[in-house]
């Protein structure tokens, strides 16, 4: 018990903040606070498998987390039938075109031995297939995109509930993942950092460009809820009383009728958001709770022990005996579909997929700070840091705000410089990042929660 | 005629524009390739680097506006370049004092460096956007263009016009004299050649007794006038938006490494290999087709091999190649 005391306290500060926040500010800002965080948590998991268990960088979090977002998409919307009999047909062509390219392309690879015909006859069918396949699909592409364009404009999705799109969006960040790794894992530690960094602007350029298949950057809107619409909860009888129970106390000061209607209303009106956010938050720490117990019998298992052998001294391990290769690749899949589930899990609170959000400062490299932060290889860590930076990250324009009335109380409201620094108020949160960061890693290199493994 | 025609075509809409494009990237390339070969880390602060240097040329090219101090026909962006180089150099020494040195001098390795170097991006990042915004600004002034479409199509005849920007001289121009400085410095002089040989091998050199501390004061000099003249002069040319100096770091990367991470002239070259490929590929070649095939034979698609908004995704197609198959890049890295 002694020796978990920090993380306690550590996770008691965290959620004494977010209940300030409730208390001071709103509950529903506390509650989508709460809920980001949650989802940045799961992130961190992901992120902490691959830096913290195995020592593998992947800068392409952004990637998987929009594959994620995509599989929402894919899962939940209703298929288009219009659409799908414009082209789909081609489409699905196009689709096993390419997977016949890949399988003639591994027979060739597997059967005839390296040289440079090889080489050349390989770039020559994927050069050939792709302009086959754009030959195929543009027509059909085209017609797809005109039907209905301001609605519609792509084939839909299978019309299933979202929340099936959280495994979903684990698998497909999970291929993607296999891919990546069988091409990048072999490379040095900085150059896979750069390396999946591109390759995750890639994705997320098809994403936005492919029409077709995600509407690209005209978004897609009004995602289905695994959760019960505000909208709808208002008018429910037990809800009413529900809320009128809590707020009995509240309620029974004001003596007049038709106030009393109004400010029951209002209420009303409130409890049903954060009542949704409640919900979120139930099925957001349901997943958080499934993947720590997970990852934490993983770490203190046989596999664990040789994943951190592996990290800590890779030629060792591999004069032991243990694959580090295949190890490295499954690792690389595993906490990127951890990333893929926690993509989809961001699309569904938000019900939206918007491709043009997806940037590298927000989705990459703020998640390695939550992850190094926190403490990376200690799980309790990555979470705590998902927590905290996402927290600092809402709250710094608040205590940047404050900061800058404290210092330039004296000079007067017209002043050009205190006009500039309000007005740059959003960017301040740029700094605390930075600096928190740097601080960490200069003093407390190894996080707030650092890791710690006993050999029993 | 025709003949002339497509290859004016080309000259406008491929050769110029990628020419110009490629010296904003080989600058920052060699930047990055530099701070690899010596300091030995990738610097993830790169494009924000360049951006403050490029917020300083703007502050300053301001001041100098308000004081009626102009160049002519000339920016007066080019007035401020050397002061806002002095400044970044400052800002970069500082960093370096602060944040690098202490991993430096405890031989963390190059990981935990590019992390900080994180750190470092969000900071300046931070600095840039408190200081000047995140909006889109412009600051060229004087004489836009040196020859105008409409100009060249009276002076030749020709139905394809030739438009060269006076920007687009400048960069040239300024990379091809800065690149041969650079060059010339490193082979020839004794610091340059201590240099190479703190790059080469660390141990040795400081064995023959080269200063370690001076030689990462030069490698940041030289990393703030690099930054500061490639970003102005992207500036210069397109337009300074904080975002989008972030996001030219990934093809300077791609350059960098292309050209062979810890090779400067590789680094030069690799900026262009990537700007090239991204307007070849992404350049629609139906109207270039038109002037060279007889009429009969004219095509009716545009012929663009990608459409333009994969411009970023060719050069890291490119750059993922170029990782699988050639790890030291297409001019063998690590020979400064």
């Amino acid at each position: 018990m002694r020796k978990n005391l920090n993380v306690i306290y550590a996770y008691t500060i965290m959620l004494g903040l977010i209940i300030l926040v409730g208390i001071f500010q709103s509950w529903n800002v506390a509650l989508s606070i709460l809920n980001m965080c949650l989802i940045s948590a799961v992130m961190t998991m992901g992120a902490n498998i691959q830096w913290g268990y195995a020592g593998l960088i992947n800068f392409g979090i952004m990637g998987y987390t929009a594959l994620g977002g995509l599989a929402a998409v894919l899962i939940s919307v209703a298929p288009v039938q219009e659409a799908w009999q414009a082209g789909g047909f081609n489409i699905i062509m196009c689709i096993w075109l390419i997977v016949a390219m890949v399988v003639i392309i591994k027979f060739i690879l597997k059967n005839f031995k390296k040289s440079k015909i090889r080489s050349y006859i390989i770039a020559g069918i994927i050069i050939g297939g792709i302009i086959f396949i754009r030959i195929t699909s543009e027509q059909s592409i085209e017609a797809i995109e005109s039907v209905n364009p301001a609605t519609t404009g792509f084939l839909g999705g299978l019309g299933l509930p979202i929340v099936f799109s959280w495994i979903v969006g684990a698998l497909f960040a999970a291929g993607l993942a296999f891919i990546v790794g069988k091409v990048a894992l072999g490379l040095r530690a900085d150059y896979l950092a750069i390396a999946t960094l591109l390759i995750s602007e890639i994705v997320i350029a098809i994403i936005k460009h492919e029409d077709w298949l995600t509407r690209g950057v005209k978004n897609v809107v009004g995602l289905k809820r695994p959760v019960p619409y505000e909208i709808e909860l208002q008018t429910k009888e037990w809800f009413i009383n529900l809320v009128a129970r809590f707020n009995s106390g509240k309620l029974e000061l004001i003596s007049n009728l038709s106030d009393k209607q109004a400010a029951l209303n209002q209420l009303v009106i409130e409890g049903s958001s954060v009542f949704v956010k409640l919900c979120y938050s139930g099925l957001f720490l349901i997943v958080v709770l499934i993947l720590l117990i997970i990852t934490q019998k993983a770490l203190y298992s046989p596999w664990g022990r040789m994943m951190r052998a592996i990290r800590d001294n890779e030629e060792a391990a591999n004069a032991m005996g243990k694959n580090v290769v295949k190890q490295h690749l499954l690792i690389f899949i595993l906490g990127s579909a951890i990333v893929g589930i926690a993509g989809a899990m961001l699309v569904t609170q938000d019900g939206l997929f918007t491709p043009g959000s997806y940037r590298p400062m927000r989705y990459t490299f703020l998640i390695w700070v939550m992850v190094i932060v926190g403490g990376s290889g200690n799980n309790f860590g990555a979470i705590l840091g998902g927590f905290a930076v996402w927290f600092l990250w809402i709250e710094a324009a608040p205590i940047a705000l404050f900061l800058i009335n404290l210092f330039t109380s004296g000079l007067p409201e017209t002043n050009a410089l205190k006009a500039h620094l309000l007005e740059s108020v959003p960017y301040f949160r740029y700094l605390m990042m930075g600096i928190g960061l740097l601080l960490i890693m200069r003093y407390r290199p190894k996080g707030i929660l650092p890791e710690k493994i006993e050999i029993k | 005629m025709d003949f002339l025609n497509a290859i004016i075509l080309l000259l406008n809409y491929i050769f110029v524009p990628a020419l110009t494009y490629g010296s904003q990237l080989a600058l920052g390339a060699i930047f990055v390739t530099l701070i690899y070969g010596i300091l030995r880390f990738a610097n993830f602060a790169t494009g924000d680097m360049m951006s403050l240097g490029t917020m300083f040329a703007i502050l300053f090219t301001w001041y100098f506006q308000s004081l009626g101090i102009s160049l002519g026909v000339l920016p007066t962006a080019l007035l401020a370049i050397p002061f806002a180089i002095i400044l970044t150099i400052i800002y970069m020494l500082c960093v370096d004092k602060f944040v690098f040195k202490f991993y430096r001098v405890n031989k963390s390795p190059p990981v935990q460096l590019a992390m900080v170097s994180i750190g470092v991006m969000f900071v300046t990042q931070a600095v840039v956007r408190i200081v000047i915004g995140p909006g889109d600004r412009r600051f060229f002034d004087g004489k836009k263009f040196l020859i105008k479409a409409s100009e060249f199509k009276e002076m030749t005849g020709l139905n394809e016009g030739l438009a060269i920007k006076s920007t687009q001289i400048i960069t040239i121009f300024i990379t091809l004299v800065l690149v041969s400085i650079l060059f010339w410095f490193l082979n020839k002089t004794k610091t340059g050649k201590s240099m190479k040989a703190y790059s080469d091998n660390e141990d040795l050199a400081l064995l023959s007794g080269i200063d370690p501390k001076r030689i990462v004061l030069i490698t940041w000099i030289i990393a703030g006038i690099l930054a500061t003249i490639g970003g102005a002069l992207y500036g210069l040319d397109k337009s300074f938006k904080p975002f989008t100096y972030f996001n030219n770091m990934l093809p300077i990367f791609a350059a960098a490494i292309v050209g062979g991470i810890g090779n400067p002239f590789g680094a030069f070259l690799g900026g262009y290999v990537i700007a090239f490929s991204e307007i070849f590929l992404t350049y629609a070649y139906k109207k270039f087709f038109m002037y060279i095939l007889p009429e009969s034979l004219e095509p009716d698609s545009l012929l663009q091999l990608l459409s333009t908004d994969y411009k970023f995704a060719v050069s890291f197609s490119i750059l993922v190649i170029v990782l699988l198959y050639r790890p030291s890049g297409i001019f063998k890295g690590k020979v400064l």
